[in-house]
């Protein structure tokens, strides 16, 4: 049975926001910035639904929409809601059809918000699915380029007003060259509504009830931080994720290049990891993790930087020097995992030629 | 090298006088309205009673409470003008947006956004709109407001419009206070932003206490430069520190963990400060305060600034008792009354220095005045006393085993001598004046910000680190002393030959101050 609509409020977003920025891994960009905005639209009086995606008829059509870009460019430029749900309408006008609701193309971070503004704003419930199930860097790291779905049309649009529409695309890498081009040209920022889909698309080939496990994680993290217990260990227990290395951030390499934001951190071990160094490479998400130069934790296993003592995310373009840092892994929806799945999110996806290990036991998927 | 220290508090103005690892003299006065005129009267009690002649002091490092407290208590915070190019971005978050509303209300002036500011490449977002910003600039020169800040997009990465935008204001309103957010903070919008618009509220008061100072100084005699202290623990000119009054927001509670490494000789330890209006817990880690996570509100207003991790409750000398019931302690205080409104004093209000008199725990004032209260009654209020305290403690604690517990502060009387959780209470001699303490041996800094070209990171950071190193041996460290605090490098893609911005701070210990 599908679970009935849930009406979300301002303390679900406040929750939501913790979650969707760890699950972000690294990437997805602050989720701050849309809950302030989301305070402004809730103390306005709109709000959102959240429908379960197994309530969804097959050919209800539903939005696919985040931002892409550098995270970086986020912390400047921030967001804006409006813009977002431009993508929206101007995808209707060009399918000729009304969407029924609006799915989170990635749940991580602040892109995971960006349904529940444009909802708001347009009076549209949110599904609760993404096609990820935590953050990734290109458009071809989704589940549904992984089912080889249609990757058009999309529409996008910059802060100046700039818009295209891409009619087609001959898959989703092609698309994804494409729109990073474009989006590189207007800043490393853009808003985008991706190709379309049916309700039953998103029962069959999304990530489901990602918004509830986000708003979960969320809950760990403020109950912990009411008792005043572990936080990170709370999120370890709720997801049943592994803590991986504890230390403090000695070095940060970023580079901002084609798009992404790609660079390197360096942890020496504090407590009991002292004398040991955790390395972990990104584009936009955490990528890889080395310990002492043996790789430790790769994508598609969710790798996780968290600050020690209150428990909150710490992004790429966050993560800075003589921070105190958790890192922790969290295992990755079975899709990911699968052999066409980690063609599409893998090592390899990312330039490595490293085979892909969980660091959790089979026991445990 | 003897150096002064003084810590400027809600409640007291204490000194002392240091020479090497040697306390050579301590004082502790009532802060005054006038600050100046307190930090006097502790400066000649101060050379009275060590006999020395003030001429032969080297240094007088001055920590205070006072800008942070502005903001927190929302007093002698100005009205200001807020200036954000950046438009068309960010449209929907503008400044002021996340303060709380009673601050933003008697802070916020004339607030314009206006189009302008970089993208991550350092091109333009659009041309920077200089007739708006001029017709900006009238209506604050109108508004009668002091101060002005101003913050916009990627300035870090390119401040031209932030420059621009400072010119046209001089030229329209001379002698106008400005704040740039590029002098500020680092990529972060937002938070680079609140901390430019809280430091435009605070460069007025922080003027006219720095002028205070100087003139406490002058009128007792000392030549020696003066300093003040920083979040970080280092310290910085008056003059320089005067500009920017929120470096100096957590100098309070680092100088406080850092006196009571300095007097204790343990560097690793919870620390329990309790003053006369707060108890302030914070954890030493290697001779230095455990920071406090990436996003510190100050007042309720998110700022990026590295601070202390530290847990403030209304439990101090002053708070007041509830006479009906002991179990209702505070969080209200007598603050700087503590003297004239304290049973003990004379006055007529309950307070915690007077139950601790009554329990015999200290002698002041006069005891016969709280003769009158019921055992039973002292019993129980120190024993709520006892139980904040360990609970406050306890929600600091990150470790499971024992650890040990230095009490300092004016009103460290209160601090029960066994706790659950802690495997001793220290007491050390001058403990009353940690803070000043922590002020007088105060670290120095060198830091480098500046763009490298031609050639490769490591030697970029290499390079700096050296520059670094040197400026804070220069400043006075001790070269075995130095520590990188913080390092950041932003490649400028829109200059050529690789540039980098690289940013490297560097921190060591006087000669003779070494932990």
């Amino acid at each position: 049975m599908p679970a009935p609509p849930k009406r979300i409020t301002m303390d679900d977003l406040e929750a939501f926001a913790i979650g969707a920025w760890i699950l972000g891994t690294g990437g997805g960009g602050d989720p701050y910035f849309s809950l302030l905005e989301a305070r402004q639209h809730w103390g306005a009086g709109k709000s959102v639904d959240l429908i379960d995606p197994l309530s969804l008829d097959d050919d209800d059509a539903i939005a696919c929409i985040g931002q892409m870009g550098a995270p970086i460019a986020m912390q400047e430029k921030m967001v804006d809601g409006p813009l977002i749900a431009r993508t929206i309408t101007m995808m209707e006008e060009h399918i000729g059809k009304k969407f029924k609701a609006i799915m989170m193309w990635e749940v991580g971070g602040n892109n995971g918000f960006q349904p529940f503004l444009a909802g708001a704003l347009l009076g549209l419930p949110v599904v609760d699915c993404d096609a990820m199930g935590r953050a990734f860097p290109r458009a071809d790291m989704t589940t549904f380029a992984i089912r080889d779905l249609p990757a058009y049309p999309w529409t996008m649009i910059d802060i100046r007003d700039n818009s295209v529409i891409l009619t087609s695309a001959v898959d989703w890498t092609w698309m994804e060259q494409m729109t990073r081009k474009i989006c590189t040209v207007w800043g490393s920022l853009a808003a985008t509504c991706k190709a379309p889909r049916t309700g039953r698309d998103a029962k069959d080939s999304a990530c489901l009830h990602t918004a509830t496990k986000s708003l979960r994680i969320g809950h760990a993290v403020q109950a912990a931080r009411r008792n005043h217990t572990d936080p990170v260990e709370a999120v370890v227990k709720s997801e049943h994720g592994l803590l991986v290395f504890r230390g403090k951030v000695t070095d940060v390499l970023r580079r901002a290049a084609e798009g992404w934001l790609r660079g390197t951190v360096v942890i020496e071990g504090l407590d009991e990891h002292r004398g040991e160094t955790f390395r972990v490479d990104f584009q936009n998400e955490w990528s890889i993790g080395w310990l002492n130069d043996e790789v430790k934790v790769t994508v598609p296993d969710l790798i996780c930087l968290m600050d020690t003592v209150s428990g909150e995310a710490v992004g790429t373009e966050t993560v800075r020097y003589g921070q105190r840092v958790s890192v922790i892994a969290l295992p990755a929806p079975a899709i990911l995992m699968s052999p066409k799945g980690l063609k599409h999110v893998g090592p390899r996806a990312f330039g490595y030629d490293i085979d892909f290990k969980s660091i959790f036991p089979e026991s445990v998927r | 090298m003897i150096s002064l220290g003084i810590d400027v508090g809600g409640t007291n103005t204490d000194a002392v006088l240091i020479d090497g690892k040697a306390v050579l003299q301590a004082v502790k006065t009532a802060t005054t309205e006038e600050v100046g005129d307190g930090i006097v009267t502790a400066l000649q009690r101060l050379v009275q009673a060590s006999a020395i002649d003030p001429a032969r002091i080297d240094a007088v490092m001055i920590g205070t409470t006072h800008f942070t407290n502005a903001v927190v208590q929302r007093r002698h915070v100005a009205r200001i003008a807020a200036v954000r190019i950046g438009l068309p971005a960010a449209a929907t978050l503008p400044p002021f947006v996340d303060w709380p509303a009673d601050l933003r209300g008697l802070v916020q002036g004339p607030t314009f956004m206006i189009r302008g500011g970089h993208e991550l490449d350092g091109l333009p977002i659009a041309p920077f709109d200089r007739a708006a910003m001029k017709e900006a600039a009238k209506e604050i020169r109108d508004s009668g407001v002091d101060a002005v800040g101003i913050a916009s997009v990627f300035s870090p990465l390119n401040d031209e419009s932030e420059q621009e935008a400072a010119e046209i204001l001089s030229a329209v309103a001379p002698g106008i206070s400005i704040t740039q957010s590029h002098q500020l903070g680092r990529i972060g919008l937002l938070a680079r932003e609140n901390v430019t618009l809280l430091n435009a509220a605070l460069v007025g008061l922080a003027k006219r206490t720095a002028e205070g100072f100087v003139r406490a100084l002058a009128n007792s005699g000392i030549k020696a430069p003066l300093y003040i202290t920083q979040n970080d623990g280092t310290v910085s000119l008056a003059g320089q520190a005067a500009r920017f009054p929120v470096h100096c927001f957590a100098s309070g509670p680092t100088n406080s963990l850092r006196g009571a490494a300095f007097l204790s000789g343990i560097e690793d330890a919870m620390v329990v400060d309790v003053g006369g209006t707060t108890s302030d817990v914070g954890c030493l880690r290697q001779g230095f305060p455990r920071e406090a996570n990436n996003n510190v509100e100050v007042g309720g207003v998110r700022t990026a600034f590295r601070m202390p991790d530290l847990l403030s409750i209304g439990l101090g000398g002053g708070t007041l008792v509830d006479p009906a019931d002991p179990a209702r302690i505070g969080p209200v205080s007598t603050g700087f009354q503590l003297t004239e409104r304290a049973l003990v004093f004379g006055g007529h209000e309950l307070t915690c220095t007077d139950v601790a008199v009554a329990a015999g725990l200290i002698e002041l004032g006069d005891r016969d005045r709280v003769a009158g209260l019921d055992k039973g009654f002292v019993d129980a209020a120190l024993a709520r006393c006892h139980a904040m305290l360990v609970e406050a403690v306890d929600r600091m604690k990150t470790e499971a085993g024992d650890v040990p517990l230095i009490a300092v502060g004016g009103g460290c009387f209160l601090v029960p001598s066994k706790m659950e959780g802690v495997s001793e209470v220290v007491h050390v001699p001058h403990q009353g004046v940690a803070n000043a303490v922590g002020a007088a041996i105060a670290q120095v800094s060198g830091e480098v910000d500046q763009v490298f070209q031609g050639m490769k990171r490591e030697e970029a950071l290499e390079r700096a680190h050296a520059m670094a190193s040197e400026r804070a041996v220069r400043a006075g460290a001790v070269p075995a002393s130095l520590a990188v605090v913080d390092q950041e490098d932003i490649p400028l893609s829109y200059l050529p030959f690789n540039s980098l911005r690289v940013r490297v701070r560097v921190v060591g210990d006087i000669a003779g101050h070494t932990l």
